[in-house]
């Protein structure tokens, strides 16, 4: 039915487009002569256009969902009144009437079921025809309107840049209020973690900000972990903050001194493959940087521990801010490559003219030019580096141990995450939830770390441009 | 018609012994080039131009555009070095020493030959930094005191002190178009250089910040040996003593700005003068 839908829509939209640059011609062409239009004969055709296509969609979008609630409502009252007071019996119910209804129900079906999938369907199909029809009639209403609308005077130019406005307006709203719903839902289930009296095993805010210990798996057995030292996130903090700075540290010398020599020194040709090479880095899926972590670079960092007489955990915190530190490398080169490029060459010039060698000049001139860039590029890759999880899961283990320590093994918060959700769980467990906690935390972290690139990069955009 | 050339020569000595009233000196040549070639890749872009540029003084090129001014201009501080497609042959001397010579320090060079372009191109840095950027990369200051001194002279000399002197840590990109440009001759200034070349400073000027700079760059002749590239004749005539027409590569003639504009040797001249081509 939906398909028969936009089928119909697709197929209105082009009639209305073409009958409009038709009708717009026509009128163009008088008896007497050409006439002028005010507007092209394709802008009535958009125009007309898109007075069927808008209301069309705007029928389905609100129709479907009250056509899905009045089938499921007609097929519930085949059962019980207790069944349809009870959301968790009636969600199960009507999971099997929508599973028979479409003929995918497994094992025997009873007479009530029977008799509610039968209501099920034949609603569902009435109500599309009705959706259907009632989105022609409007189609059909839009076509007419745009019809009479069209004479040499009707500024179809300028009516349809508001359409363009509204389309634009629309797209944006859907990315803000997606974020919006993410970032709420993950705060309302956080609320939930820490004060819904329902969820066995809670920490206080408190406990959860300041606890040094992590160690879920003991609140999951019923009650009788020290729910106190079950959720304590500073080791996850701790751990996230060293892998994230020992990829830094790795990253921003090597990824800002490839990109000055790639911008500045680098000849057309090195410049023309040296390039994507570095930008290939960032494409290796994070998986594979992670074995390379675990198998090849977490065994290096271990024996040459040895040799140097350290005691090095096979899974090291360094061993994964080292590859994760690769990983960023093409964040960073990259980006502040493209800014080293657009700062203007008439600034070089100024500075060579002077007599400043070509480093003084990068260093003096280029740089500080280009600065506000970087900071970005820094700020995007860390950003990055804190939300990474694979090479850390493979690489620096799960131990949550609260160390700032590079040779030993550490956790993140983003890897925790992932650890609580894996396998079967009852969605309400205090353990689910903290997952959202901790979802919250890190969303709230790099939030702050955008605020402060962004604050940073407008100070020097104010001293700078 | 050899009556006219006595005449001509006449006028030129004349000339000369004007401006060396004006400056209080005979005007030895600061800048000589002989037989100077450019290339860009297979492009010959200057054919054999050979110049004595005065001491003391405002010697501007002219042209139509492409016709190699520019190129020229920047072999006399080698900024030709920093485009990689281009060569340079022939000699250029400054005060008696071979600019192209291998052991030459480029930096030094380019300290002594200062350079002003066509668009201002501030450093994106306060009004201070800018002009003290020169002095700092030379070390040309031991403390803080003398290098404000420094600043201060040389947007003094460039005539930019009143209007900034209170923001000295603005932006230099802060300024109008005028004001930007009057900076970067004070950065340029402030490197003490013996040289100022200057490519077309004006052109992205209004006529108001022109006329402030043409007035600058006639104060500052006395001090420096000054080289300028212009499109308007009529700035070449008021703020040039010397002219040279310079013409698809080649330099066509050359010689005291009042001669060049009221007598000019080569039918060439006379045609871009009067307005023929250009
Ligand atoms: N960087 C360059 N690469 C190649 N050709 C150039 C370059 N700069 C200038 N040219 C060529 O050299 C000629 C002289 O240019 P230019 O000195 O800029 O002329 P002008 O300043 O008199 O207008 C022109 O034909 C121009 O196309
Ligand atoms: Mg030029």
């Amino acid at each position: 039915m939906t398909v028969t839908y936009f089928a119909a829509l697709c197929a209105l939209t082009l009639a209305a487009y073409i009958i409009a640059v038709r009708r717009s011609s026509a009128i163009a062409n008088t008896a007497n002569g050409r006439q002028r239009l005010h507007s092209l004969p394709t802008y009535h055709g958009l125009l007309a256009a898109s007075l069927v296509i808008f209301p069309m969609i705007a029928i389905f979008a609100l129709g479907s969902p009250i056509l899905s609630h009045e089938a499921a409502t007609n097929a519930l009252s085949h059962f019980p009144a207790d069944v349809q007071a009870d959301a968790m019996r009636a969600g199960a119910t009507l999971r099997d009437i929508r599973n028979l209804a479409a003929g995918q129900h497994s094992g025997e079906a009873s007479d009530a079921l029977r008799a509610a999938a039968d209501s099920y369907n034949s609603t569902s199909t009435q109500g599309a025809y009705i959706l259907l029809a009632a989105g022609i009639a409007a189609a059909l209403l839009g076509i007419a309107i745009a019809f009479r609308l069209i004479s040499p005077q009707f500024r179809a130019r300028n009516h349809f840049e508001k359409v363009v406005n509204v389309v634009l307006i629309a797209c944006a709203a859907v990315a803000i209020l997606t974020t919006i719903g993410i970032v709420a839902s993950v705060l309302t289930e956080t609320l939930r973690f820490f004060f819904d009296p329902h969820i066995k095993g809670r920490p206080t805010v408190t406990d959860f900000l300041f606890g040094t210990e992590w160690n879920p798996q003991a609140a999951m057995r019923a009650d009788q972990g020290d729910i106190k030292t079950a959720y304590g996130f500073l080791p996850l903090l701790t751990g996230t903050l060293l892998i994230t700075f020992i990829a830094i540290c790795v990253a921003g010398p090597l990824g800002l001194l490839s990109a000055i020599y790639l911008a500045e020194y680098a000849s057309p040709k090195v410049r023309a493959y040296g390039k994507p090479v570095l930008e290939i880095l960032a494409g290796i899926p994070t998986v594979v940087l992670g074995f390379f972590a675990a198998l090849t670079v977490a065994p290096m960092i271990r024996g040459f521990g040895q040799y140097l007489g350290l005691d090095v955990a096979s899974e090291s915190a360094l061993a994964a801010g080292l590859v994760m530190g690769m990983m960023i490398i093409p964040f960073i080169s990259s980006l502040s490559d493209d800014v080293i490029n657009a700062v203007p060459q008439s600034l070089r010039d100024g500075s060579a003219a002077l007599g400043a060698t070509k480093s003084e000049t990068i260093r003096q001139v280029v740089l500080p030019a280009a600065l506000p860039g970087i900071v970005s590029a820094f700020m995007l890759a860390i950003s990055r580096a804190i939300g990474e999880t694979m090479i850390v899961v493979m690489a620096a283990g799960l131990a949550a141990n609260l160390t700032f320590n590079p040779l030993e093994a550490v956790t993140t918060i983003t890897v925790q995450i992932k650890t609580l959700l894996v396998g079967d769980q009852e969605f309400d467990s205090a353990k689910t939830l903290a997952a959202f906690a901790l979802g919250f935390v890190l969303f709230f972290v790099t939030l702050m770390l955008n605020v402060i690139a962004l604050r940073i990069v407008r100070k020097y955009r104010e001293q700078y441009d | 018609m050899e009556n006219r050339a006595v005449d001509l020569s006449a006028i030129e000595r004349i000339e000369a012994a004007r401006t060396a009233q004006i400056t209080g000196a005979a005007r030895p040549a600061k800048v000589v080039a002989e037989g100077v070639d450019v290339y860009y890749g297979a492009k010959h872009a200057l054919k054999d131009v050979s110049v004595d540029v005065p001491d003391r003084g405002v010697m501007a090129f002219i042209g139509p555009s492409g016709c190699g001014k520019s190129t020229f201009l920047r072999c006399i501080n080698r900024m030709n070095d920093t485009i990689p497609s281009c060569r340079v042959t022939g000699k250029i001397t400054i005060d008696d020493q071979d600019i192209y010579d291998p052991a030459l320090d480029v930096v030094q060079l380019r300290a002594r030959v200062g350079m002003v372009f066509q668009k201002p191109n501030p450093f994106p840095k306060s009004i201070f930094d800018n002009v003290a950027y020169g002095p700092r990369i030379h070390g040309l200051s031991t403390n803080k005191t003398e290098l404000d001194q420094i600043v201060q002279m040389s947007l003094q000399k460039a005539g930019l002190w009143e209007e900034v002197k209170d923001r000295l840590q603005d932006s230099g990109t802060s300024l109008s178009g005028g004001q930007q440009q009057r900076l970067c001759i004070a950065r340029a200034i402030a490197v003490s250089p013996d040289v100022i070349l200057m490519d077309e400073p004006c052109s992205a000027l209004d006529p108001i910040a022109t006329a402030k700079v043409e007035t600058l760059i006639d104060e500052l002749r006395s001090q420096f040996c000054i080289i300028i590239v212009t499109h308007s004749m009529q700035q070449a005539a008021r703020v040039s003593q010397r002219t040279a027409f310079f013409h698809l590569g080649t330099l066509v003639e050359e010689g005291p700005t009042q001669l060049i504009f009221t007598n000019p040797k080569d039918q060439r001249t006379q045609d871009y003068i009067t307005g023929r081509f250009g």
